[in-house]
């Protein structure tokens, strides 16, 4: 009971003011190359009405240093990566003859569709940014595969989702998504592992504690692929839930697992209102 | 003699299960989450007790909770409540059962049980993120670890 009522403080101090709690989000604006001002706080979106208030980026929960690294293209380490996927956006690969560009043309025509992914397909299934690149490199340019958490497909989901970048996320949970959705959903709330801990014990009952060195977040992915200083590369939303649940002492779901598709849908829908911030820094 | 005294002690300090123990899925939880015996049958060392609190392969107590007399390891964590005191108002009983299963005492808490071996959703082997080779886990704590984490607990007392 005093367990429970001081975890309740906690998120009433967070919900009642920046600065308020030691370790709370900060009150920092985010804006890129000091002319895009992205939505990093905003109202949570309506399956959330039960949890949140306030749905908060993960930057505000890092170090000044950290985040100036974000906040202008020239700092960020992860622009190196996507300078890479403008190059491997015009290389012809495969049986087919194809690039990205022969198809696609220009890159900037991808806007847009970050803020819709994941989302289901004409045949049903819930896809990912990297089951698109994928299908686009097998069945069109009948080339080979890239490994999920890899960097040339990192770097071109970065890439692609930049094209987004300030705009808001909007993924359907609705319709053909819902019963994905409510599978991620159930997942999240699912204490894993030898710990029993679900996302939810750490991103939305502790968000903006601190779990020793480590600045609790609400978990949000709108910064994905995101660079990540620790690892010095993009790192795939798969990637950082596999991590997750293997920190819980648990048997993790694979990358490209379709488990970890449906989590994605739900965390990503955690986050819809906020912009895209790929690619974003963190620890 | 000697040898063998020095691999009682090897044993002891590894954290090994003991013949003396109470086994995990035996313990004797009270309606309020209460432990009364003594899951070691040995008294609990309060100087072991600050050792596993205070280990990331141990107890790692302090990644949640914040300890004033343990600031000389640092970041201390903020997902739990300040331990400072508790010796004034928790009994060891009570202690025992919240560090071998805390969700006996609190219903949902977000605290790991450190003595519990069967179970879990996807228990893992250690921290791999491979499936468990064994159906009972090993516990995180060993019988005697929880004693001495309870030992060192009823020792912060502010009165």
């Amino acid at each position: 009971m005093r367990f429970k009522a001081m975890t309740a403080i906690a998120g009433l101090l967070i919900a009642a003011g920046p600065m308020a709690f030691a370790g709370g989000a900060d009150d920092d604006t985010l804006i890129i190359n000091g002319e895009i001002e992205m939505i990093s706080k905003t109202a949570a979106p309506a399956h959330l009405d039960d949890v949140f208030d306030e749905i908060v980026s993960g930057w505000h929960f890092r170090t000044d240093e950290t985040q100036a690294l974000e906040i202008d293209d020239f700092d960020n380490p992860a622009m190196l990566f996507v300078d890479q996927a403008i190059d491997a956006y015009d290389v012809v690969e495969g049986e087919a003859g194809e690039s990205c560009a022969s198809c696609h043309e220009g890159v900037e025509n991808f806007a847009g569709l970050a803020t819709a992914m994941p989302k289901v397909d004409a045949d049903g299934k819930l896809v990912v940014m990297e089951d698109l690149i994928n299908e686009c490199r097998t069945e069109r340019m009948q080339a080979d595969e890239w490994k999920w958490s890899g960097n040339d497909m990192q770097s071109m989901a970065a890439l692609i989702s930049l094209q987004s970048r300030g705009m808001p996320m909007d993924v359907a949970i609705d319709g053909d998504a819902a019963p994905y959705w409510e599978q991620g959903k159930e997942m999240y709330y699912t204490r894993y592992g030898q710990l029993e801990l679900s996302c939810a014990n750490c991103h939305e009952q502790n968000y903006g504690n601190y779990i020793r060195a480590d600045h609790l977040s609400q978990g949000q992915t709108n910064g994905f692929p995101t660079y990540r200083l620790k690892q010095a590369k993009l790192i795939s939303k798969h990637n950082r839930f596999r991590g997750c649940i293997r920190d819980t002492r648990a048997e993790t779901f694979a990358e490209g697992s379709d488990e970890f598709r449906a989590l994605e849908l739900y965390v990503a829908s955690r986050g819809n209102g906020l912009s895209v911030e790929t690619p974003a820094v963190r620890q | 003699m000697k040898i063998t005294m020095i691999a009682l002690a090897a044993v002891m300090a590894a954290g090994a299960a003991q013949a003396d123990d109470v086994a995990p899925g035996d313990v004797q939880f009270d309606e309020y989450g209460a432990v009364a015996a003594s899951l070691s049958g040995t008294d609990g060392d309060p100087a072991n007790g600050i050792k596993i609190m205070t280990s990331r392969a141990k107890g790692n107590c302090i990644a949640c909770h914040e300890v004033t007399a343990l600031q000389d390891t640092p970041f201390h964590g903020e997902v739990g409540p300040v331990l400072d005191g508790i010796g004034d108002y928790r009994s060891a009983e009570e202690l025992r059962g919240i560090v071998a299963n805390a969700k006996m005492t609190f219903e949902g808490s977000v605290m790991p049980a450190f003595y519990k071996t069967s179970g879990f959703i996807r228990p893992g082997n250690a921290y791999t993120g491979k499936a468990a080779k064994e159906e009972e886990l090993t516990p995180i704590l060993s019988a005697q670890e929880i004693e001495d984490v309870v030992a060192y607990l009823l020792t912060l007392k502010e009165s």
